[in-house]
């Protein structure tokens, strides 16, 4: 036992934890929250000599500080989270739809298309057809990938992609076609002295009505994906197509199945964000939510309620990242550094409920 | 420090999350001897020749090379101590030639030089017995010429210790004859040579000490002369064991399964299936034996409805004396509808029999979640079924809704046979069944298959290990490249008999284009 310390042990290895309970693991996240926090503090302060609590105070302030702000962020949570709701059921089939954002434009466009050209119609038949245009066209925006995959064997990432793209000149196309007052290149607010076809208020709030719908989405979209024999096929099918198909699921089917519902519900985002919020179309529309979707659902691990939390922390970060590069005359890209790290610290805590590390110093205690 | 200990393994723990997959283990592994290590399923074999072959990192303990302490982290490491692992998977360069999977990885200065290495490959081969050509491809090679390439590979790095494991799971019985007159060559030659096994027979045949690990822990080592079966069974499980499989008499034969020229083709467009004839009957147990990759798996994939099926027919015929059906061009769930029932596992259980993620509960749903009209699925039969298989074959899990892909292999296996028992079968088709089970569980399979042949059902039962298809199957067909080399009686055939099937076509040799 004398030569012990001629051995170079590893100093650090990595090894992977069988189980971590619930509380724990939520006690981890929390305290990674606020090292994200005091680390932000340190370089608010070395960089820009602020006061960080006070710029902590503006970022809260913006997000939450009034009735209108919180309005305001609760229409930016409802949009982001339709997207992921929308996108649940394809990635829990790990189908990766990275198309939501020309899913959404096209549902946007249809959703437009009515209330320009069927504004004479009464409001519920008008709300209606924009309802299932904006479906439908999300739906078709997903059904030719799906198509393409379930026959073809197509790499659905780069397809739907892509879609992105043709849905962007579309949009673009249209806003051409549609703009006004005409030299503008921008549609303008439709229909803003009828009001036809947007959404009402709801309890005096003109943006409880988005709420409403996506939560309601949100409780169908978990219920369908844990209770239903589709939602059990979507499981499996994810999980391995050999064993679909060992248990007599018809994958083909249940994939464009899956990713009309997806792109439908992508395309209802597109509806609730042009009928009840910007009242305009424009190819800024899904405004890049489409890809921030993503990182959404994977945070939340494809569940539904889930989605709720993170959209919510996402466009904390997001808009209080803006409020506080106005308050304190910072440049957007500084404040956008905070947002970053807080992400990346969240990210990082995951390692740390996944794995532990264990020290060389450690294993010397051991063995002595 | 005695001049003879190649290897001192002292006070090894090796820990993955909660699970300790060696505890303390101490011993050593001689000069010149050929040492088998043997135990159960998840006993901690592979895991320890992993520590000293440099892929794990022992949590606790120490390895003595030479008497000198080593730290060995990496497979190269292991290589300057002089130690080379065979691994269960090869790992080999398809499109490299021989020679040149030799010599990959190797820091040598200077220019590849293909006559000084075919040289030193030709001068190893001709000290030990082997036969390779180092021009030859990997994808032409066999798997035995695959093992040995992987095991001069090893020696031309100088290594002295070897390490199998489970060399002779691929081979059959011929090749394993070569593989282990090679293996005693090393060891008159000097080298240390490691067998990773759970065969006995082998164990006994073939090695100079035994060494056996149990759930993790170190039991002992004995020599091969004063062990048998029985005594060697007893250390690797702990308690006494019987070793018969009982083999009923077949009753009430009745044709419940009809296969006739049976052709698959799969994308590549290679035959995988060729011509294919047999009939499988009600009440017995018809055991199919084969080369890993000759078609078995294909064959019951055609039969479940799950493989495309390029020419011939399958018949089911029903006990109740009604037409006989078509099984040909339908899917599993149109089989199903048919009124066939007909219980597979796979051999693949968690890419194909279950899925890894959900528990127990939603897995035994996975063929029957589609029964009923309600949009929703109904968990409470699935949770009885569950509750029932988890008592009665002593499933070990945390919870029902523990994902199955956390349990044991042998847990694994008892939930999906249970739940393709438990609805049942008039044709019950397996795969590898007891693959990577204990012995206790592997001899609870064989009575349940046994119980299904007595209720009449019609077993089919693909295996590996040539000694259990002797004892339990009535007939054994035989397959050899995607074709029926022969069909025998499990009775009265002999391994050997079997062995030369495997390799050749009725005799003919024809199972070249592989």
């Amino acid at each position: 036992m004398s030569n012990k310390n001629t051995q170079k042990d590893p100093f650090v290895r990595i090894v992977r934890r069988s189980s971590m309970p619930i509380p724990l693991a939520w006690t981890i996240r929390g305290i990674s929250m606020l090292l994200a926090l005091l680390l932000s503090a340190l370089l608010i302060y070395t960089i820009t000599k602020l006061d960080p609590i006070e710029v902590y105070k503006s970022m809260f302030n913006g997000v939450f500080g009034n009735k209108m702000r919180s309005w305001n962020t609760f229409k930016d949570v409802a949009f982001l989270l339709c997207i992921s709701v929308g996108l649940a059921p394809a990635f829990k089939m790990r189908f990766w739809n990275i198309g939501a954002e020309g899913q959404v434009l096209m549902g946007g466009i249809a959703t437009a298309a009515c209330m320009l050209y069927l504004a004479a119609l009464p409001t519920p038949l008008l709300f209606l057809c924009m309802i299932a245009s904006s479906l439908l066209a999300g739906a078709l925006w997903a059904l030719i990938p799906a198509a393409f995959k379930a026959n073809f064997g197509t790499n659905e990432t780069l397809f739907t992609l892509m879609m992105n793209y043709v849905a962007i000149q579309i949009t673009s196309f249209l806003v051409s076609k549609w703009e006004n007052p005409f030299g503008s290149n921008t549609v303008g607010i439709i229909n803003s002295l009828t009001r036809a076809g947007w959404f009402p208020s709801v309890g005096g709030q003109k943006y409880g009505l988005n709420v409403i719908i996506v939560l309601v989405l949100t409780v169908f979209m978990f219920i369908y994906l844990k209770y239903t024999k589709q939602g059990y096929e979507i499981a499996v099918v994810g999980e391995s197509v050999n064993t679909a198909r060992y248990a007599g699921i018809n994958v083909k089917k249940t994939m464009i199945r899956t990713m009309l519902i997806s792109g439908a519900v992508c395309g209802l985002a597109g509806f609730v964000a042009v009928s009840g919020a910007s009242h305009t179309i424009s190819v800024d529309t899904a405004g890049g939510r489409g890809f921030t979707a993503i990182i959404v659902a994977w945070l939340s691990k494809f569940n539904t309620p889930m989605m709720i939390l993170v959209s919510l922390l996402i466009v904390f970060l997001e808009n209080g990242a803006d409020r506080i590069a106005t308050d304190f005359g910072l440049n957007e890209h500084a404040s956008e550094i905070i947002s970053a790290i807080i992400l990346f610290f969240v990210l990082g805590s995951e390692f740390f409920i996944n794995y532990k590390l264990v020290f060389r110093s450690k294993r010397e205690e051991v063995t002595e | 420090m005695q001049n003879n200990i190649a290897v001192r393994f002292e006070n090894i723990t090796k820990t993955f999350g909660s699970v300790k997959a060696n505890n303390k283990i101490s011993f050593d592994i001689r000069k010149g001897e050929i040492l088998s290590l043997l135990g159960e399923n998840g006993s901690g074999k592979t895991t320890l020749m992993n520590m000293l072959s440099g892929i794990y990192y022992p949590d606790e303990g120490e390895i003595f090379v030479d008497g000198k302490p080593v730290t060995i982290t990496s497979p190269k490491d292991a290589f300057s101590c002089g130690i080379g692992m065979i691994h269960q998977h090869f790992k080999l360069i398809d499109v490299f030639s021989a020679a040149e999977n030799i010599v990959l990885g190797l820091d040598e200065k200077g220019n590849y030089d293909r006559k000084k290495v075919a040289a030193k490959i030709k001068e190893i081969c001709d000290r030990y017995g082997f036969n390779i050509n180092p021009d030859r491809k990997v994808y032409d090679m066999t798997v035995s010429e695959k093992q040995t390439l992987e095991i001069v590979k090893v020696l031309y790095r100088g290594a002295d210790i070897l390490i199998l494991d489970e060399p002779t799971a691929v081979l059959t019985p011929q090749e394993t004859e070569k593989l282990f007159a090679v293996i005693r060559n090393m060891r008159d030659h000097g080298k240390s040579v490691v067998i990773i096994t759970h065969k006995l027979h082998e164990v006994l045949s073939v090695s100079d000490r035994v060494a056996i690990l149990r759930k993790g822990e170190y039991i002992g080592t004995v020599d091969t002369i004063d062990a048998t079966e029985m005594t060697l069974t007893e250390m690797m499980v702990g308690k006494k064991i019987e070793l018969d499989i009982e083999r009923p008499e077949p009753e009430n034969l009745r044709e419940a399964l009809s296969v006739r020229n049976l052709t698959c083709i799969n994308d590549e467009g290679v035959k995988v299936l060729d011509s294919i004839e047999f009939s499988a009957y009600s009440g017995e147990i018809l055991g199919i034996a084969g080369i890993s990759g000759c078609g078995q798996k294909e064959l019951l994939e055609a039969i479940a409805g799950l493989q495309k099926v390029y020419g011939g027919s399958i018949m089911f015929h029903p006990s109740d004396g009604k037409k006989s059906k078509e099984l040909v061009g339908k899917t599993p769930r149109q089989i199903a509808k048919l009124g066939v029932s007909l219980s597979f596992v796979p051999e693949d259980r968690l890419g194909m029999g279950l899925v890894g993620s959900m528990g127990m509960t939603e897995n035994m749903m996975l063929k029957s979640y589609n029964s009923g009209h309600s949009p929703f699925i109904a968990t409470r039969k699935p949770k009885r079924l569950a509750e029932k298989i988890h008592d009665e074959l002593e499933v070990v899990t945390p919870s029902l809704n523990t994902p199955v892909k956390k349990l044991s292999g042998g847990n694994v296996q008892k939930v999906l046979v249970g739940r393709e028992l438990s609805c049942d079968p008039t044709v019950l088709m397996t795969a590898y069944a007891v693959r990577g089970l204990d012995i206790n569980t592997s001899y609870a399979i064989y009575h349940l298959l046994n119980e299904q042949k007595k209720k009449g059902v019609a077993v089919i039962f693909v295996g590996e290990d040539l000694d259990v298809l002797l004892e339990l199957s009535d007939r054994i067909l035989v397959l050899c490249g995607g074709r029926v080399s022969g069909i025998l009686d499990g009775r009265t055939t002999t391994k050997e008999e079997v062995g030369l099937l495997m390799t050749k076509l009725g005799g003919k040799v024809g199972a070249d284009n592989e």
